[in-house]
């Protein structure tokens, strides 16, 4: 009977082991499925929102639909693996999503510790402050014996200590949980300012009742680069990611956009004669192919989510209520930082 | 005339005269209850005073300026006098199906109202007096279960519809309810056997009943979310909604087993004796005598712990799963809608106490049923 067991539990071991060691090729486990996992934030207002009928946006979601687009032909094939700070990690590595572009900070201890592997930076990010304009303060050197409004346990916390004993200032915090409750907190004037990431306070000052009374001052104190991820061990799949995020910048750069890349690609009259835009929308060479993705993947990313501009400025540019200026993430040839290896 | 005042009874034969002015009506009322000594003065103006200063705004805010119908924040507070004076109930109103329904597919929604139906009809089924063949009844409310996870989840000839798909109230009421529903059952044995004479099997109880109440329902929900998966052969991830719903049904079974514990020992010995002599197997003389009357002692201790239950669920939030909390929250973060945060959770907070309410009313009501004054 005992024996029985024993033989019972290996073989369910071993067929357990077997479908484990199918699941090698994430690119064929997503081409099987028919469908990309996305691990995604729970909520990062213009990074990743339900709309009232539950669809998936952002910057964060359209970036997941590009790589969709590239691998699956269907920028709509994705599922939104929700995850929380604390568990996108674990989600990731656990194999519940297939990878991670949810507005995570690329640092040593996660590349090197929690065994991820980061593919480029979509969104140059940065700790900065918000102040009401009636202050008249017009630099964060001016926030001596300010009241600060701070979320715990995070590495703004850390940054503002710094910053504010390394020029010689103390402060008062105000510790608060969520990006809403530091909105209530500073519109009840508990405090004067507000740090956190740039784009959070972007966001809290767009949801104001009278948002031209605020401004965010122009001292950036932290690096926060935010970067999509994937598990250690499958080269190609890590290559896809790479290229998915780089056929966005180049495509702006190349001045192929979600509007005019049928002309660029001889769906309409002529195609391109940029040797480059040719190779990256396969019209030329067979670089789709080499990465396992049918040829036509980069005008399959740009014809259903656009370039790197295109979903910037749709989620959150100047002309959405977050209102975010390019800024660091413009283009190398703007003043910006976003710059990508050329498709050669 | 006067005839009235003159009239003759004969001794005993007069009709009761009413009482006082002074002490019937409201004014009685409000002397004995309000005004009684200077200290009771002084409160009721205090609270008068407060309910005067609190409550018109409030009114003010979530019925008399609150807009029904906006496309956008902005639009919202455009209809206001000034932003924020009323609530903008429109963010909720679009809102309302995703926060009921989460993701589940619009034409597979039947399913969970029907679900929703056969789960009133088994309440009231159940809680019925002198409903016709009861018994039918119990039976059907042990299997509603076990119906309602057919129709949600699919499969057997109805379209499967995967659990991610849950959300807002569905996936709150589906993690509630299954708690419940398990978590008596189970509590119930374990009790029983933590009182068991076998020394293996009450080490057993014991040993589980003070290990899941010794650790806090977050990390055993963390414990399901991500540790799970590092024990389980990489790929071979089962359903997170699952991992989910066993742990929450584990951590109420050993609080029910406490409470119900309780009730056995609130039984007098002499019932178990009596018991014995009847010579009543073990399993008889508790469904017989033993556990209807300790589990009519634990009723209030028992719907404590559900209703605890039930507002724990929303701890998913925090390994990212959407119920009605985590959803509303994501909902917080669509630019067009950005702070309303005070209209969100005062809907979801309506939304907990119509639930935890109900039971609660439930709970009293039967244990006035139930009443056989044995008072002690």
């Amino acid at each position: 009977m005992r024996l029985k067991t024993t033989v019972t539990l290996a073989a369910v071991a071993l067929a357990l082991g077997v479908t484990s060691g199918a699941q090698a090729g994430t690119l064929e486990d997503v081409q099987a499925r028919g469908v990309l996992r996305c691990v995604v934030s729970t909520g990062i207002a213009g990074f990743a929102k339900p709309d009232a009928n539950g669809v998936w946006g952002g910057f964060d979601i359209d970036f997941c639909r590009a790589t969709a687009a590239a691998v699956l032909g269907d920028a709509g094939a994705i599922e939104a693996v929700t995850s929380t700070g604390k568990t996108r990690f674990t989600k990731l590595n656990a194999g519940e999503g297939d990878v991670l572009w949810r507005n995570t900070t690329i640092t040593f201890s996660r590349d090197v510790g929690v065994k991820l592997r980061f593919h480029g930076i979509n969104y140059y990010d940065g700790q900065g402050f918000m102040v009401k304009k009636s202050l008249g303060i017009g630099s964060a050197l001016e926030l001596d014996g300010a009241s600060v409004c701070i979320q715990t346990g995070t590495t703004t916390e850390l940054n503002l200590a710094d910053y504010f004993a390394e020029n010689g200032m103390s402060y008062e915090a105000v510790t608060i949980e969520t990006n809403d409750e530091a909105r209530q907190n500073y519109e009840s004037d508990r405090c004067d300012v507000y740090t956190t990431d740039a784009s959070g306070l972007s966001s809290t000052r767009s949801a104001l009742p009278d948002p031209d009374a605020h401004m965010v001052l122009p001292e950036i104190i932290s690096k926060e680069p935010l970067g999509p991820a994937t598990r250690h061990g499958d080269d190609q799949w890590s290559d896809i990611i790479t290229w998915v995020l780089n056929a966005t910048i180049t495509a702006e750069e190349l001045g192929v956009t979600q509007a005019n890349v049928d002309a660029k690609a001889g769906k309409q009259g002529q195609p391109s004669k940029n040797p480059e835009t040719r190779r990256m929308l396969g019209l030329d060479g067979s670089q789709g192919s080499e990465l396992g993705l049918s040829n036509d993947w980069a005008y399959q990313i740009i014809k259903q989510v656009g370039n790197y501009s295109d979903i910037f400025e749709r989620n959150i540019g100047p002309n959405t209520p977050l209102g975010i200026e390019r800024g660091l993430n413009a283009l190398w040839t703007n003043g910006g930082l976003q710059y990508s290896p050329p498709f050669r | 005339m006067g005839a009235q005042t003159t009239k003759q009874y004969a001794p005993g034969t007069h009709p009761d005269l009413p009482p006082p002015v002074r002490t019937t009506g409201p004014i009685a009322w409000m002397r004995i209850n309000l005004f009684s000594s200077p200290l009771n003065i002084a409160l009721t103006i205090a609270s008068v005073w407060i309910l005067w200063s609190i409550v018109p705004g409030i009114l003010d805010w979530v019925v008399f300026n609150a807009v029904w119908s906006a496309t956008d924040r902005k639009d919202c507070w455009g209809q206001m006098a000034a932003a924020r004076d009323g609530a903008c109930w429109a963010f909720i109103r679009g809102s309302f199906k995703l926060f009921l329904y989460g993701w589940y597919p619009e034409d597979q929604r039947w399913r969970p109202n029907l679900c929703f139906v056969l789960f009133l009809v088994a309440v009231v089924g159940v809680l019925r007096e002198n409903m016709p063949g009861k018994k039918y009844w119990l039976w059907y409310a042990v299997a509603f279960p076990f119906i309602a996870a057919w129709l949600l989840v699919g499969g057997f000839g109805l379209p499967p519809v995967s659990t991610n798909k849950f959300g807002g109230i569905l996936l709150t009421v589906v993690i509630g309810v299954t708690g419940i529903a398990f978590s008596l059952p189970i509590g119930i044995l374990l009790a029983l056997g933590r009182r068991s004479n076998l020394p293996t099997l009450r080490t057993v109880c014991v040993v589980f009943i003070e290990f899941i109440r010794g650790v806090p329902l977050i990390t055993l929900l963390f414990v399901a979310s991500t540790m799970l998966t590092y024990f389980l052969p990489p790929g071979s991830t089962f359903d997170l909604l699952m991992r989910v719903l066993i742990m929450v049904t584990l951590f109420s079974s050993a609080y029910i087993a406490e409470v119900v514990r309780g009730g056995l020992q609130g039984l007098p010995s002499g019932q178990y004796e009596a018991a014995n002599s009847l010579g009543l197997t073990y399993w008889r003389a508790h469904q017989l005598i033993i556990l209807p009357q300790a589990l009519k002692i634990s009723i209030p201790g028992i719907v404590n712990t559900f209703i605890g239950l039930y507002k724990d669920s929303v701890l998913v939030l925090i390994i990212g799963m959407m119920d009605i909390l985590g959803l509303g929250r994501a909902r917080l973060n669509d630019a067009d809608w950005l702070g309303l945060a005070p209209e969100l959770y005062l809907f979801i907070a309506l939304f907990f106490f119509i639930c935890c309410f109900s039971m609660a009313r439930y709970s009293l009501n039967l244990e006035k049923r139930l009443e056989t004054e044995h008072r002690r």
